[in-house]
């Protein structure tokens, strides 16, 4: 039997060891580990594991070694690594309600029960670069101090404070244990429902859902939205195991919530009453989520028979270009070889040229 | 033949995806063959390799490789392009089966953008690489209007730009990606092979298997099944000709790449399938630019090859 | 016997090709059109006439089920088969009688055409989609509609991008007549178009339809148009039907305040 080894294979060979020593750098420079990237690199870990749909820290900072800090390559690599996994079991819907709250605030309410918790955020900070991280002695070990006071443990969502007096919509749970859409083992089809929607939303590109949802207050989507609510923090994940016939916990992930409110003049059937935009993802990712529920409520246009004039409100527009992984394969993919249909191309505009320098010599001769 | 196989990567399933994945493609390519041409959607995962560089092709191919099968992998009809070199690795890891270049020695070929010019037999499995399955997408943006032409059979307007390439041009100016209806019934894009290959895909004894991962469908045309490109009854399909032969095997009869010699308009012409071209040297034909001799002596030891074969 | 009755009754003997009973649409609490009844009989031409605002839009949207209604039914002679609720007909068979049996002439002809494909690519489209699959033949049939419109056959070639407004909707309307459809509706059909051109394109419009014998729903706000076209009107307030009855009799005689309005406030024709 002839096997096929020819000189494409010696070159990819070589282009994979150059890479390797590149993505090396400077042998003098300490390598990095991925315990020090898991550590100390948290939001692009996050980031990761949020759009490649893996919650697993280690496997995140591993894919960011490997990609050299490209996130959307490790973003891939967490995906390619999560066909290979089995599926033991489905997860309870997690109850952000009881959250293990790091932050927590609403733009709505000056005072919330449970209370405003700014938790770690960049929001305040200046940004100055600060040179003492690049001192050579570091940080050492910065401590943040303790609060006087627990957190109270009792922090109703925001939206379920409109949600009493009936000002903002309720969440529609159609009581039914349908069968919730699952994005990675269906393909998509239209129109979409918010379970497909929020989970393509989900692992949707951040940059791409920015874009849409900034889109979207600029007046291309015409909402005016308040963040309700956005907290982030440690929520449990349960399943419920066919033997045993009840939830056991089986650990607890980080999460951020965003609840967008945003105006409604109603309907012919419904009183004015906000209505919801809705986003959530593994990790703190606070600009996804707002992001995301930004968009969440413009797609939700025609179901509550808004015009839907834009791209952010267009479900099909956004649902199939928001994962990156698909996006980025299919740009880069260009880069393949198309000698034969560029061929193809060349003979016909030779073709072409010909017929048309033909005509005008006959024009010119006539 | 080697007696021992050599095994896969056991840190994988074999081929890669898992048994249930393997069984939900099969039945998607099971319902594909029932209804010839059209799209069937299916869950399609995330493969190693990026989305359009042929991952549905690669979840099609993985689904249907058994440890026993011979693997052959093209893009533009060459063994040796990279894309092609690193589809034939991964295979050969995940699955340790043997691979040729030898278009007859294939129980399976996957492919992008060519059908290979030797005709293909009964019971082999022809797998396109498929970048965009919906031929009416460059017409229609929405999915959900595709779908419904499809399902009303309104394909008017594909030919409304054919129309307009023939108004314009004279003739139709699609080169590849060029539509063809199967069976009668279902519109289907037959890949961006040229549209030189089109005639090649009608009443063939093989399986045609076409896999799109990042659009998430899979399509088929099961063997000896007709396959008509589109056009008018006064301006008939026309495929390609070149005024040259290949310049290394003499084939009139193949497609030809070009290729260029130098910066002052040198040119050769030779065949895009690597692997007939070859064949045909071993055979003892060349072309305007191959030292017979030399182009004998560098070749593996002849196989069988016949000078020209019936195209359909 | 009313205006109505005497126009339809000698036709009794004759088959309705549409009618349209109650038909009510609203959005929010916006009315769109309330409780609209007409019958429509081949070869005749109905005017819808109000306002903007006044319903017609929504109405002509409705009758061509571009848009689903609240309540009421909009029946056609499918195939010359007897009513049927367009409502209630598979969809690819709704699709097939938009392309076929009936014509849809939009006020503004970029709505209406396909601003990227030749002259004769818009004139072919519809043969196309039900078949024709000869090139000469549906070139010869686009020239022929050219000159029907009055469009020179030398512009085949060109897209309506470069046409004037006039032109453009005289392509619209050979667009939509080369399948020789039974029923066609025109929306302001002559709206944002010069006075002159106005008129002109009127004048061909009457005369393909009355050699062609089509029937036809044509709403515009502009009585002039009407007056020439139409056999019988409907004036439209609010989203309801104030009076109705022969043109010329409506326009001559107004009995309703609000058409009185009407009819007094442009110059009579």
């Amino acid at each position: 039997m002839y096997v096929a080894v020819k000189g494409g294979e010696k070159a990819i060979l070589n282009s994979h060891r150059l890479i390797a020593e590149t993505r090396r750098g400077n042998p003098d420079v300490p390598e990095i580990s991925a315990e020090q990237i898991a550590e100390q690199l948290g939001l692009a870990v996050d980031r990761v594991m949020a759009e490649g749909s893996i919650y697993d820290r280690g496997l995140a900072a591993l894919a960011i070694k490997q990609a050299q800090g490209d996130l959307v390559e490790a973003i891939f690599l967490l995906r390619a690594y999560r066909t290979t996994l089995p599926r033991f079991a489905n997860a309870q819907p997690v109850d952000t309600a009881r959250m293990l709250v790091r932050r927590r605030i609403s733009a709505a309410y000056k005072d919330i029960p449970g209370g405003q918790v700014l938790g770690p955020t960049y929001d305040y900070t200046h940004r100055l670069l600060d040179f003492a991280l690049a001192a050579e002695t570091g940080v050492g070990t910065p401590e943040a101090a303790e609060a006087e006071e627990p957190l109270d443990p009792h922090m109703p969502r925001v939206a379920e404070i409109l949600d009493e007096e009936g000002l903002v919509e309720r969440e529609h749970t159609d009581g039914q244990e349908a069968a919730v859409f699952d994005l990675t083992r269906e393909p998509m089809s239209f129109p979409a429902g918010r379970d497909q929607r929020l989970q393509n939303l989900a692992r949707g590109d951040e940059g791409f859902l920015l874009a849409l949802g900034y889109s979207v207050q600029r007046g291309y989507g015409g909402n005016h939205p308040f963040a309700g609510e956005i907290r982030m923090g440690e929520v449990s994940v349960e399943i419920v195991p066919e033997e045993l016939g009840f939830a056991i916990d089986i650990g607890d992930v980080v999460v951020t919530e965003c609840q967008m409110i945003n105006q409604f003049t109603g309907s012919k059937d419904t009183p004015p009453q906000f209505t919801r935009g809705y986003g959530l993802a593994f990790g703190h990712n606070e600009r996804k989520v707002m992001a995301m529920a930004l968009v969440d409520r413009a797609l939700r246009a025609r179901e509550l028979g808004e015009t839907a004039a834009y791209p952010a409100q267009d479900e099909e527009f956004v649902l199939y270009h928001a994962d990156n992984v698909e996006a980025s394969g299919f740009v880069s993919h260009l880069k393949l070889p198309h000698y034969v249909d560029f061929q193809a191309e060349l003979n016909l505009i030779r073709k072409l040229r010909r017929e048309h320098e033909e005509r005008h010599r006959k024009e010119a001769a006539e | 033949m080697s007696a021992a196989r050599p095994a896969w990567d056991e840190a994988y399933n074999f081929a890669y995806l898992d048994e249930q994945t393997k069984r939900m493609i099969r039945r998607a390519l099971l319902k594909a063959l029932a209804v010839p041409g059209y799209q069937v959607p299916f869950g399609g995962r995330e493969m190693p390799l990026a989305y359009g560089w042929g991952t549905g092709g690669m979840q099609v191919t993985a689904s249907v490789i058994g440890p026993s099968d011979t693997l052959k992998v093209i893009d533009q009809g060459a063994d040796d392009t990279t894309n092609a070199v690193s589809i034939r690795r991964f295979f050969q890891r995940v699955t340790g089966v043997n691979t040729t270049e030898a278009t007859e020695q294939a129980d399976i070929i996957q492919t992008r953008h060519r059908i290979p010019e030797v005709p293909l037999r009964e019971g082999q499995i022809l797998v396109y690489q498929v970048p965009q399955p919906e031929p009416l997408r460059k017409l229609e943006p929405r999915e959900t209007e595709t779908r419904k032409m499809h399902g009303f059979g309104e394909y008017g307007l594909m030919h409304v730009r054919l129309y307009e390439d023939i108004a314009r041009f004279g003739h139709i100016a699609t080169t590849y990606s060029y539509p063809v209806m199967v069976n009668g019934r279902y519109l289907m894009s037959p890949t961006p092979i040229p549209k030189f290959d089109n005639p090649k895909m009608r009443n063939n004894p093989a399986i045609q298997l076409f896999g799109a991962g990042r659009e998430k469908r899979i399509y088929a045309i099961p063997p000896y099944t007709r396959v008509e490109s589109l056009d008018f009854e006064d301006h008939p399909f026309e495929v390609q000709r070149w005024p040259h032969a290949c310049a290394l095997c003499g084939s009139r009869e193949s497609y030809l790449d070009e290729v260029v010699l130098d910066d002052s308009g040198g040119r050769m012409f030779v065949c895009s399938d690597t692997h007939y071209c070859a064949t045909r040297r071993a055979a003892g034909h060349s072309g305007a630019m191959a030292e017979g001799s030399v182009a004998r002596a560098l070749a593996p030891s002849a196989g069988k090859q016949e000078d020209s074969h019936e195209r359909a | 016997m009313s205006a109505l009755e005497a126009v339809t009754a000698p036709r009794a003997a004759v088959r309705p090709l549409l009618r349209v009973c109650g038909l009510s649409k609203s959005y929010g609490e916006t009315v769109g059109c309330v409780d609209v009844s007409f019958t429509l009989y081949p070869g005749e031409v109905i005017g819808i006439v109000g306002e903007s605002g006044s319903g017609k839009s929504t109405l002509l949207n409705l009758l061509c089920a571009q848009l689903e209604p609240d309540a009421g039914t909009v029946e056609y002679d499918v195939g010359g088969e007897g009513l049927r609720d367009v409502f209630c007909l598979p969809e690819p068979q709704r699709r097939r009688l938009m392309r076929t049996d009936w014509g849809l002439v939009h006020q503004n002809p970029r709505d209406g055409l396909r601003m990227d494909v030749s002259a004769g690519g818009n004139v072919g489209e519809r043969l196309m989609a039900v078949g024709a699959r000869h090139y000469g033949a549906i070139r010869g049939e686009a020239l022929d509609w050219l000159s029907r419109v009055e469009l020179d056959g030398g512009r085949i070639d060109d897209r309506p991008k470069h046409f004037s407004g006039g032109m453009q909707q005289r392509l619209q309307i050979a667009r939509n007549l080369v399948t020789r459809p039974r029923l066609v509706f025109m929306d302001e059909p002559t709206g944002g178009l010069d006075v002159s051109v106005q008129a002109r394109l009127l004048d061909l419009l009457r005369g393909l339809v009355r050699e062609m014998g089509i029937a036809a729903v044509v709403v515009t706000h502009d009585l002039a148009v009407v007056r020439l076209l139409a056999d019988r009107l409907m004036v439209m307030r609010r989203g309801r039907v104030v009076e109705e009855g022969l043109t010329d009799q409506v326009l001559d005689d107004p009995h309703h305040p609000y058409t009185q309005l009407l009819v007094s406030s442009v110059l009579q024709v």
